[in-house]
């Protein structure tokens, strides 16, 4: 805890005079542990001011204080803390109910869990105004429904009475913004407002909170992805163990980082540029030392798979349609698409968990989806598969090396000792940059990042010829996020491991894609090496994909 | 900008209600149609029961209109098999039952010589009014004590929790003995011997609704605790909502459905359960019967009981389903079919 900080904020804010918000020497603790210590910023009506940083950064718990809601426990001091005339710090709950929704507006991650789902959405959009005493029953209706209209929900009258479930996530999140504008409240602070959501909608939520800002909102952006915030913020804060490392405007933080971590955070971001290379700071300009793809007899071989479900109308729904494609040895084919694309329905069909309606996937040639289960159990060990969420495909109350062991056995060559497995086990481990000392571990109490690598160590331990990467690494910080990419580019350099990678992240696919399949509505669209795709794109929804993707680049355009 | 609109599962037209009303209608008539399997299901179990149990039915009727325990000729017993159709093969007698229960009868009771429709006929009501209001009791001390208590300091959610967890562990005919002696004996506010009464249906309902809400009042307090750490109710609370307004409006809606689902088992439970208020304060009600059937070997009647209970049962589920549909709507949706 050092007194240092609160000096060259107070200076930063001391020319500040007409900002909205202003912050200073902001400290907040829950029990004896500080998670906020001492950070300083201010933004202006009409501006966007972005906090980025990673989770743990203590960017969350900042956008909860500046309404009053840090939570039971916590302790919160501040030099200044100051919304227009009214002080933050002597306000009571009863005026903090008065200031929240009318004078500062607040929109959450994922409206899934964001909205009361057994409300109407018209209820949930029309409870600030109701809270706070606006209009009479009727007249509440009518803002409702402009409001919905006005945040681009079509058909807004049908989709008040219907209920959150009902509506897509770009549709949710819409009305979810359009409930934290309803009384046009000065400040709105959007805590991830995009993560969750597929990029074409991103674009569209990003360019809402930009008309917003336009009719002189202040917007405080809080988020994990340095792209989206390029795309919206004047001003990037970038936070870290509660601490602003660097603040500045969003194209010079960006294009010329002054902090290290900052650096590193744009770094760690793949991309078309970061192909072939390592991700991690310090080793980004090594190249990648690839083993020869067998362009022979391929690997796996799908040919016109076709999978169609019953949805809950009674309707069928042909989720994959006629997709074909083959994974050569040694090589990393990534397909990509957004939700509803059918991309985890078809890994699923290759790896033989789910039937096809029509179609068949070959293994080296021989049968594999048309196997009986009996014939392809002695053959399952050649496919493995790595999961967006490891800890949910780990039983919590096996240790690492019990999961591993089990792993081991499932292989052609079990071990025929317990020393030789406890062996294998550590060599697995040290291969996931893990070590003997995860041996005896719990997942529960492994980070996100240590998780994955252990379950990246349990699809290797068998030998498989092929793992199936299901987004694994969609659910990971972006520096953790890009440890985990190095170490499927290193696996498959020193073992020659083939990759069928689905992801809805383009910059991940195009870093370690060699050819690309671009899947909509469960077809394949485009399909191409990874440059042809990403760089000379054909089809007219992949340059759409493309064009909502925001990119770091942007923020050196059109700005400063 | 170009980006197509979102068409997912929206557009709800007039056709398309029609149609949604057109598929849930089987829904519905299956729900019924299993109920009716569940109850001839349960008329057979009982049915095939009462020929396991050792003697000749004809036997055990003359032994106990006589007081006897003799033996009985062939003469003598024949009038009996004829009267209750036990000259029959069994499958005739099981068709004969099953069917019977289709036009409300439920046989004839070995003591009483009556149908057993009016032997429980009588006795019904009460029971019905005693568990009823026991559950709607039950219902009521949870959800205040959890409401008043949840999330509000460690002191006052660890006294709710504390007093449910203590009330779900004792058992109701302690419970109706501790009440009877309390506000019956040492203070009389309530009669001894209950009535059909209002007054004298306080102390069975309470004794049967004690017990009931502390265990509905633990599931609804660890869901209430869940729901309060939801994003949603954050979003709630940015908007300028209260405390209170966060519990009523939204918190309590999403916390009470694992009660319901349990008030199906709790309905049942308590019809059959009644039997130890109905003892303890002399209350007219088919567990008064059902006590004395099985010690007079009754089978008719014990088999009846044992009907009506499932009949309970099924009654409440279906109720509990509807429930349940009106308070999450979200459950037509995820039941219709996996995605």
């Amino acid at each position: 805890m050092t007194i240092l900080a609160s000096k060259p904020g107070a200076a930063a804010t001391a020319e500040r005079e007409d900002d909205l918000l202003a912050v200073e020497n902001l400290r907040v603790a829950f029990g004896g542990t500080e998670v906020v210590k001492g950070i300083s910023f201010g933004i202006r009506p009409g501006r966007c001011l972005a906090i980025v940083g990673e989770s743990g950064s203590g960017k969350s718990v900042t956008a909860r204080t500046l309404v009053g809601l840090t939570g039971s426990g916590a302790s919160v001091r501040a030099d200044r803390l100051e919304l227009g005339p009214t002080d933050l710090r002597h306000v009571g709950e009863r005026s903090w109910r008065g200031i929240r929704g009318s004078e500062i507006g607040f929109v959450l991650q994922d409206a899934l869990v964001s909205l009361d789902q057994l409300r109407r959405v018209g209820d949930e959009v029309g409870e600030p105004l109701k809270l706070h005493g606006w209009g009479d029953r009727g007249s509440r209706a009518e803002r409702v429904v402009e409001l919905l209209d006005a945040v681009g929900v079509p058909e807004p009258e049908l989709r008040a009475r219907q209920r959150p479930y009902e509506l897509s996530g770009g549709l949710r999140q819409r009305a979810l913004i359009a409930s934290a504008i309803a009384l046009d409240p000065p400040l709105l602070i959007a805590d991830e407002p995009t993560t969750a959501l597929d990029v074409t909608v991103q674009a569209q939520v990003l360019d809402l909170l930009a008309a917003s800002k336009e009719r002189g909102t202040a917007i405080i952006l809080i988020s994990h992805d340095l792209s989206v915030v390029a795309r919206l913020a004047d001003e990037v804060a970038v936070m870290r163990h509660g601490e602003i490392v660097e603040h500045g405007p969003t194209a010079e933080v960006l294009r010329a980082p002054r902090h290290e971590y900052t650096r590193a955070l744009i770094a760690a971001v793949p991309s078309e540029h970061t192909r072939g290379t390592r991700l991690v700071a310090g080793s980004t300009s090594v190249p990648r030392t690839r083993r020869p793809i067998d362009r022979g007899r391929p690997l796996l071989e799908a040919r016109h798979l076709t999978k169609v479900f019953r949805g809950p109308d009674g309707v069928d729904r042909t989720v994959v349609d006629d997709v074909s494609f083959e994974v050569f040895a040694g090589e990393t084919v990534g397909i990509v698409g957004e939700s509803g694309s059918g991309k985890t329905t078809t890994a699923r069909i290759a790896l033989a968990l789910l039937g096809a309606e029509g179609g068949e996937v070959r293994l080296r040639g021989n049968p594999w989806s048309t196997l009986s289960d009996r014939d392809r159990r002695p053959l399952r060990s050649r496919v493995g598969v790595v999961y967006q969420d490891p800890l949910s495909s780990f039983d919590p109350r096996w240790p690492v090396g019990r999961i591993l062991a089990d792993a081991l056995t499932r292989g052609p060559t079990p071990p025929s000792s317990k020393e030789e497995s406890l062996d294998r086990i550590v060599r697995l481990l040290e291969q996931v940059g893990l070590g003997r000392q995860h041996v005896e571990t719990g997942p529960l109490r492994l980070s996100g990042g240590q998780r994955q690598r252990v379950a990246i160590a349990r699809a290797l331990a068998p030998e498989p010829e092929l793992i199936v990467c299901d987004e694994p690494v969609s659910a990971l910080d972006v520096s953790v996020q890009a440890q985990v990419l190095d170490l499927f580019t290193d696996l498959q350099d020193e073992l020659g491991v083939t990759y069928l990678f689905i992801s809805h992240d383009l910059g991940v696919i195009h870093h370690l894609s060699d050819r690309v399949l671009v899947m909509k509505d469960g077809r394949v669209v485009e399909r191409g090496t990874a440059d042809d795709i990403f760089l000379r794109p054909q089809d007219e929804y992949t340059q759409r994909l493309l064009t909502a993707l925001p990119r770091l680049e942007q923020a050196t355009r059109g700005q400063g | 900008m170009s980006i197509a609109l979102d068409t997912r599962p929206s557009v709800r037209s007039g056709a398309r209600a029609a149609q949604e009303a057109a598929r849930k209608a089987p829904a519905l008539l299956g729900k019924v149609l299993s109920a009716v399997l569940v109850l001839i299901a349960a008329a057979s179990v009982t049915f095939f029961a009462q020929l396991l149990i050792p003697g000749d039915r004809a036997t055990t009727i003359l032994n106990l209109q006589t007081g006897r325990s003799q033996k009985w000729s062939a003469a003598e017993l024949a009038p009996v098999n004829e009267k209750f159709g036990f000259d029959h093969p069994v499958l005739v007698q099981w068709l004969h039952y099953v069917g019977g229960l289709f036009q409300g009868d439920l046989g004839t009771s070995f003591t009483q010589y009556r149908p057993v429709t009016q032997v429980i006929g009588d006795q019904l009501l009460p029971s019905l009014v005693l568990t009823l209001s026991a559950l709607v009791v039950a219902w009521l001390l949870a959800l205040t004590i959890t409401l008043l208590t949840v999330k509000r300091g460690r002191f006052v959610s660890g006294l709710g929790s504390s007093w449910e967890a203590v009330t779900a562990s004792l058992p109701p005919y302690w419970v109706g003995v501790v009440l009877l002696v309390l506000f019956a004996v040492k203070w009389p506010i309530f009669p001894v011997i209950g009535g059909t009464d209002l007054w004298g249906t306080v102390l069975p309902v309470l004794t049967l609704a004690i017990p009931l809400a502390g265990f509905l009042g633990q599931v609804t307090r660890d869901e209430f605790e869940k729901v309060l750490d939801q994003p949603f109710v954050t979003t709630a609370r940015t908007r300028g909502m209260s405390d209170t307004g966060v519990r009523l409006r939204h918190a309590l809606r999403h916390s009470v459905l694992p009660a319901i689902t349990l008030s199906g088992w709790a309905l049942g439970a308590l019809i059959s359960g009644a039997v130890i208020a109905e003892n303890i304060y002399g209350r007219p009600g088919i567990g008064q019967v059902l006590v004395t059937a099985v010690n007079t070997r009754d089978v008719p009647t014990v088999s009846g009981i044992v009907l009506v209970v499932a009949a309970v049962y099924v009654v409440a589920n279906l109720l509990v389903d509807l429930a349940f549909r009106l308070v999450d709507p979200r459950l037509a949706v995820s039941k219709g079919g996996q995605r």
